[in-house]
Parts: structure tokens; sequence; C-alpha cells
């Protein structure tokens, strides 16, 4: 039935899928065999551009007719229930743009980032594999489900289908993961703004700028979204402008300079604060600026390496595939996999792909391009962030990404620590680097975002503006990580808190009262101290922070893309589809022997770098005998480092007993549905009504 | 307007503005205001219609206000 109404799909004749299928191998073969010599960064775009539109013709369209069997004539949730408000036939290209929106954020920027250290290669590969196998997969399939169900949350579709326990597991998982991300991204702004009075200075700025917005917005020109985000930026584009003065300013800067110390402490006061205030004075407009900026900058950066075609100065494979690099720590399997998470698989589109969109989805047949489709853009801008990285110069990549504790604090001190590594760069470069970015130093700047700056700065100021602009373009880019990243912790905030009201409410009826100032302001304080807590740990970590929060972040994130794919499974054995079930089976198998190696290794590995045990009890040995490690200067702060691992492992085995148990409610209910007579899945609508009397 | 060379109809810049605008709207949570003006007219013509800015302000509440699936992105 579905298959006729699809043919339609493909305007193009098969001549041009030849040629697509040519030019995608040919540059493939050009990313991944030249050596000894850059490679221009148009080859690593082109590959990714043909592999999308393959996979999104031909994988896709198999997923979407044959495994799910998407039916185009069933009436959709946003027919059956159209309000006109939340269930609204929606433009496949308008949902398009919102579903790409919410799913993007600051997570596909970093973590190939972080990859390139082992060189652009291995990570690309990734990007693209993961996505078409995996990512996308999961984000069709999630919403395709969703859809049938009235657009219902993963957490319920995981009640109804899996039972009630399975259900509370799922949420408590998912409550935990977001507190971990939380206090991984206001890290990554933590690192970008330390001693930054440049970049402190125009992300407070965002702070008045969003509530006169939000003023406007709401009082002045009701609604008028264009207008007060036109408002916004401008004033934004005169912070940066004015950012460079009172970095020069004796007077001004010491007011916008602080240690990460300092900065996370107003970090939690800031997250505290701002997810109590009325959301029209700040997040909302705050969401808006963010939202265009995020979009106009993807663009504006797929433009600028299509005009300046940069030559990529990393090799395509480094030494440190063989774990011992200092960005991340670990062997290429699983860490690499661990450490780019979102541009290829996140499970935290499964949360998208069941909230608003399929509640406005016109028709089944345009599923396969918001689903599949946003995904692919996602990875594009993967493939991106990891050009950015890329054409920076390899020493300054390590001179930015590694901790103080192994480069010291001076030019001289890095370029030598560098030097050792094989990568040639000059005390002068690193100083020339900082100055042409309007920094002071740009060493030991981890966290994904400074070096991503970097390297967009130099792609677009040699579109735009010249060396004289680079310092500009740095700090437009740190602020437009910033903004969205203060965006998620603020609204990440809210839901963490109704999170935890909705759990804790289970016992104490009382504490579900959100109209209550007691129970939210506590609730609130819950969940601040919890990402928080994590956020000050990162911060004085011995080996950076980074080091050990994102890849705790990756394994809880893929945790959550292995509970969504054992759903999406249980979904496919329930319809009678298990025929086509390898879709999901492949990459949920994946990413459990992903994230289960991942973990064991984070617990039980003998480096200290790698293993959470393994480094608190270096530290506990050393405190023992009376010794100080560094970072720590007190007896107090090394306990507090053996404390803080041995929270993480803890937190590491709490995740993988969530996806073990998960796991195993998802056997389950495959071998039950396997052995029933008929379909027993439970969707809704009209469009099957024959399913129903199976499913009772 | 019809392309003079290949005949096929593109469609002109008000139409494009009005789909960047709606696109850009709903991207941050605010629905097409003429689409909910025309359903209740449709569906329900003896009830209420908020007005523009109603609208807006419930658009705003209902994607942050409350519950646990307020606006979250990551990645």
């Amino acid at each position: 039935m579905s298959a006729e109404v699809v043919r339609d799909r493909s305007p193009l004749g098969w001549p041009v899928w030849v040629g697509v299928a040519a030019l995608g191998a040919v540059s493939l073969a050009v990313v991944a065999l030249k050596r000894g010599e850059t490679i221009n960064a148009l080859w690593l775009v082109t590959a990714a551009v043909a592999v999308h539109l393959i996979a999104f013709r031909f994988y896709a369209t198999f997923v979407a007719d044959r495994v799910l069997g998407v039916d185009p004539a069933r009436v959709t949730p946003a027919h059956r229930h159209n309000d006109g408000l939340d269930y609204v036939p929606t433009d496949k290209w308008v949902l398009f743009g919102h579903h790409f929106a919410a799913i993007a954020g600051a997570g596909p920027l970093v973590g190939p980032v972080l990859a390139a250290q082992m060189g652009y290669l291995p990570g690309t590969l990734w990007l693209l594999a993961g996505v078409v196998f995996a990512g996308a997969v999961q984000d069709f399939v999630v919403l395709f489900a969703s859809t049938r169900r009235d657009g219902r949350s993963l957490g319920d579709m995981i009640k109804t289908e899996l039972g009630p326990i399975p259900g509370v597991v799922a949420s408590f998982g998912i409550l935990m993961i977001m507190i971990i991300l939380l206090a991984v991204l206001a890290l990554i702004v933590v690192k970008a703004l330390a001693g930054s009075p440049w970049g402190t200075f125009t992300v407070f700025a965002t702070i008045p700028i969003a509530i006169l917005m939000g003023i406007w917005g709401r009082f002045v020109r009701p609604g008028r979204i264009g207008e007060m985000s036109a408002i916004g930026i401008v004033l934004l584009v005169a912070s940066i402008v004015f950012g460079r003065d009172v970095a020069h300013s004796p007077m001004l800067a010491p007011l916008f300079t602080y240690k990460g110390e300092a900065l996370a402490l107003i970090l939690i006061g800031y997250g505290f604060v701002a997810s109590v205030l009325p959301v029209w004075l700040l997040l909302a407009p705050r969401d808006y600026l963010s939202t265009f900026l995020k979009i106009g900058t993807i663009v504006g950066l797929a433009l600028g390496i299509v005009w300046v075609r940069p030559e990529l100065q990393m090799p395509a494979i480094t030494r440190f595939v063989d774990g011992t690099g200092p960005v991340f720590s670990g062997n290429l399997f699983p860490f690499l996999f661990i450490t780019i998470a979102c541009g290829a698989i996140s499970g935290f589109h499964s949360l998208i792909s069941s909230g608003t969109t399929p509640k406005m989805v016109e028709n089944e047949g345009q599923l396969r391009l918001i689903g599949y489709g946003a995904m692919l853009m996602e990875s594009f801008v993967g493939v991106m962030a990891m050009v950015a990285a890329s054409v920076l110069d390899p020493g300054v990549y390590f001179a930015m990404n590694t901790a103080p504790a192994i480069l010291g604090t001076t030019v001289q001190s890095a370029a030598a620590a560098i030097a050792n590594w094989g990568f040639v760069v000059s005390p002068d470069m690193l100083a020339d680097m900082a100055r042409q970015v309007g920094e002071t130093t740009i060493l030991s700047r981890a966290g994904g975002a400074p070096t991503l700056a970097v390297g967009m700065a130099q792609i677009l100021s040699s579109a735009i503006g010249g060396q004289a602009m680079m310092a500009f373009w740095y700090h437009f880019a740190i602020l437009f990580e910033a903004l969205f990243i203060l965006t998620t912790v603020d609204a990440g905030t809210r839901v963490a808190r109704f999170m935890i009201q909705d759990l804790v409410g289970t016992a104490f009826p009382a504490f579900k009262q959100t109209k209550s100032w007691g129970a939210n302001l506590v609730a609130t304080a819950v969940a601040v101290a919890a990402w928080g807590w994590f956020l000050y740990q990162g911060v004085v970590d011995p080996l950076g922070g980074i080091n050990t929060l994102w890849p705790l972040f990756g394994i809880a994130n893929q945790m959550l893309a292995a509970i969504a794919l054992a759903f999406c499974t249980v979904v496919l054995f329930k319809m009678k589809r298990q025929r086509h079930a390898w879709v999901t089976i492949v990459p949920l198998v994946w990413l459990v022997v992903c994230t289960l190696t991942a973990g064991w290794q984070k617990l039980f590995d003998e480096r200290p770098a790698v293993g959470f045990l393994a480094q608190a009890d270096r530290f506990a040995r050393a405190a023992a005998e009376g010794k100080l490690l560094a970072p720590a200067k007190s007896a107090e702060q090394m306990a507090q480092v053996v404390l803080n691992n041995r929270i993480d492992a803890g937190l590491t085995a709490l995740f993988m007993v969530v996806v073990i148990a998960m796991l195993g409610f998802g056997l389950r209910a495959i071998v039950k549905a396997a052995a029933a007579d008929g379909i027993t899945t439970k969707e809704v609508g009209d469009g099957v009504p024959d399913l129903r009397s199976h499913a009772a | 307007m019809a392309c003079r060379i290949c005949g096929l109809t593109l469609p002109d810049g008000g139409e494009i503005g009005r789909f960047v605008g709606r696109t850009a709207r709903l991207m941050v949570g605010v629905p097409d205001y003429d689409t909910y003006v025309a359903h209740r007219r449709d569906r329900h013509p003896e009830e209420p219609v908020m007005d523009r800015a109603a609208f807006f302000r419930d658009a705003q509440d209902r994607r942050y206000g409350g519950g646990t699936k307020g606006v979250f992105r990551c990645c």
C-alpha cells in the first residue's frame, strides 16, 4: 500500500545518482588515502554531502517503505487533534526548520573538535557512518512511533509498550543524564571565559539585552519577534565591538576578569535566579537570539568554508589513536565514538522527536525528510566543526586543548611540550595567535568552544575583514556558543526541577504543587546544586575537567540512544515487522558494546587518566604518604579529588545498570511480542482499526 | 511568476518572505497566527479568538511554562 504512494519521491534519474555516487567515492578516497600533504576542506565537505544524499535517497526510503511501512494515507495527530496551537498540520519545510532548530545544539560542534586530536579521518568517518546507520535511524523511527501515538513522549511510550517499571527507570536515567549535560555545558562556558574580560563582558551583556527584548516583546510591541530579535542582534554586535575597549581599559577589565572557580560560582547563582524568573523576561528572548544566531552561524560557516576553501592542517590520523592524547583519554575504540556522540547519534533527539514535532506532521510520507533528513543536517554541522578544528595548525590545536599540568603556563614551555609530540610550533606563533584573537593567552583553553572559535575566526576572517576582523569573529563565535549554552542551562534547570518535583511528588504529593513557591525553590535548588557540584569539580579537576566530564556526558548520551533504539526494536517486533528489525538492532548492539566498554574502562582501567578508580587510588596513596599532587594545594583538596573520582565512578556504574536493565526489559517485551499471534503494538488512531482488537 | 527560461512557476518575494517568517517563528515555538484564526473561525465560530498579543503570550507560556517537556536541547 505504501510502496505505491512513495514512488514519486525521487525527481532525479539514475544517471544523476550514479554521478553523486562517483563524486562521493572520489572525495572519500581523497579524504581517506591522501597522505603526507594537506588536503582541501572541500573534499571533506563534498564527501559528506554525497554520502548524505545517497543515504537519504536510498537507505531512508528503504527504512520508510520496507521497515516501517509509513502510510501517507493515514491521518496524523495534527489533523485528528487540530487545535490551531499545538496540533497543526504544518508545511514540511517549515517543520523541517523547526525540528532542526530543536535538535541542533552545542554537542555536534564540540564533540568533533575534541575528536580531532586523533586526526580528521577517524572522526569524519564515524560522523558519516554513524548518522546514516544509527543517528538518523533513531530520530526517524522514534518520530514515526510518536506520530502513531498522538505525539506522546518517549517516556510515555516506553511506559505503554514496555511497562511502568521500565518507564520509571528510563525517566530516572534521563534526569541523571540531564544533570551531567548541564554541568559539562556550563564547564565549556567557564573554560571559554576564564581570564577573558572581552568574552566575559559580551556574555554578561546578553542578560540586559535579553531583558530589554523581553520587555519590548511583552509590553511595547507584543509578539513582534522579528523586531525584538533585530534589536537584540544589533546590541549583541555592539557589545562584541565594545568588548575590545573593555578588555583594554585598566579600569573596566578587572571587573570582567575571573578565574574558573569564580565563574563557576557566578554561573551556579545565575542558573538559580534565571530559572525562577518569568520566562518572557529572560529565557524566551534569549532563546530567540540564540536560535537565530545559531542558524545564521551554521549557514555562515558553510558559506565560509565553500568560499575560502581552506587546507586542513591537521594530519588525517595522529599518533594519539593509541589513547595517549591530551584532549581526551582512552583508545580510539570506544572513546572516539563516545566523544563525538551528538553529530553521529544523540540520545537527546529521541526526546525531541517525541516532543512537539510529531504533533505537527501533515502526512506520514514526510517523516523521512523531517526525522532522517534533519539529522543528516546535524551530522553536516559536525563535519563543519571538524573542518574548523582541522584548519588550525596542529600545534595551536594542542596548545589550546592540553591541561596546564602538561604544558606549563608559558608559550615557551607549551611549545617545548608540543614539540615532544612531533608537532612544530614556535612560542611566537602561540603568542601571535593569542594577540590576533584579542586574548592574553590561548593556552589550555579546553572545552572545544575556543578551538572552534579560533578555527571559525580563521575561516570567516579570510572571507570577510581579514586579520583585522579576526578578534571580532573569535568573540562572536564564543558569544554564540555561550549564548545557547546559557539558554540550555536555564531551560534545563527548569525541566530538571519539574522532573524532581514529579519524582519526589510520588512519595510526598505536596511537593508536586508547581504553583507552590516553597516546593519550586527547593526543587530548583536541588537541580542547581546537582549540576553545580559536577561543574565545580570539573573546574578544579586535575585533568582539566572536560577530559573527565565529556566522556561521562558522552556515555550518558549514547546510553539514552541505546534506550531509544531498544524501544524502537520492541516496536518493530510488536508490529510484526521483525524481518527488518536489524535496522535498529545493529546500531543498538554497537551502542551497547561501545558504551559498556567505555563505562568499564572508565571504572577499572589502570591508567589514572582513563579509570576513575585508578585516579582516586593515585590521589589516595599520595595523600596517605603526605604528598600533594597537582592541582591540589592542600590535604583537603587531595581528599576532594579522591571523593570526586569515586562519585564519577558510581555515576558511571549507575548509567551501566540503567542501560542493562532497559535491555533486559526490551528483551522480555521482544520475546513476548514474537510469541504473540498478531500485532501487539499500542498505536492510536483511525488508520488501522483492526490493530486495536489485537492490542486489547 | 513564471520563469522565462524553464517555464516553471517560481514563488515571488512575498511568498518567500512569508515562508521564512513562518519558519523562523516556529523555530522559536510560535505557531502561525493566521492558521490559528482560520481554524477557530472554521471549527469554533461562536467561541472567542485570542488577539495577536494574547496568542504570543500563550505560545510562550506553553513552550517554556512548565512540565518536564520544556525546551531543552543539547545536541
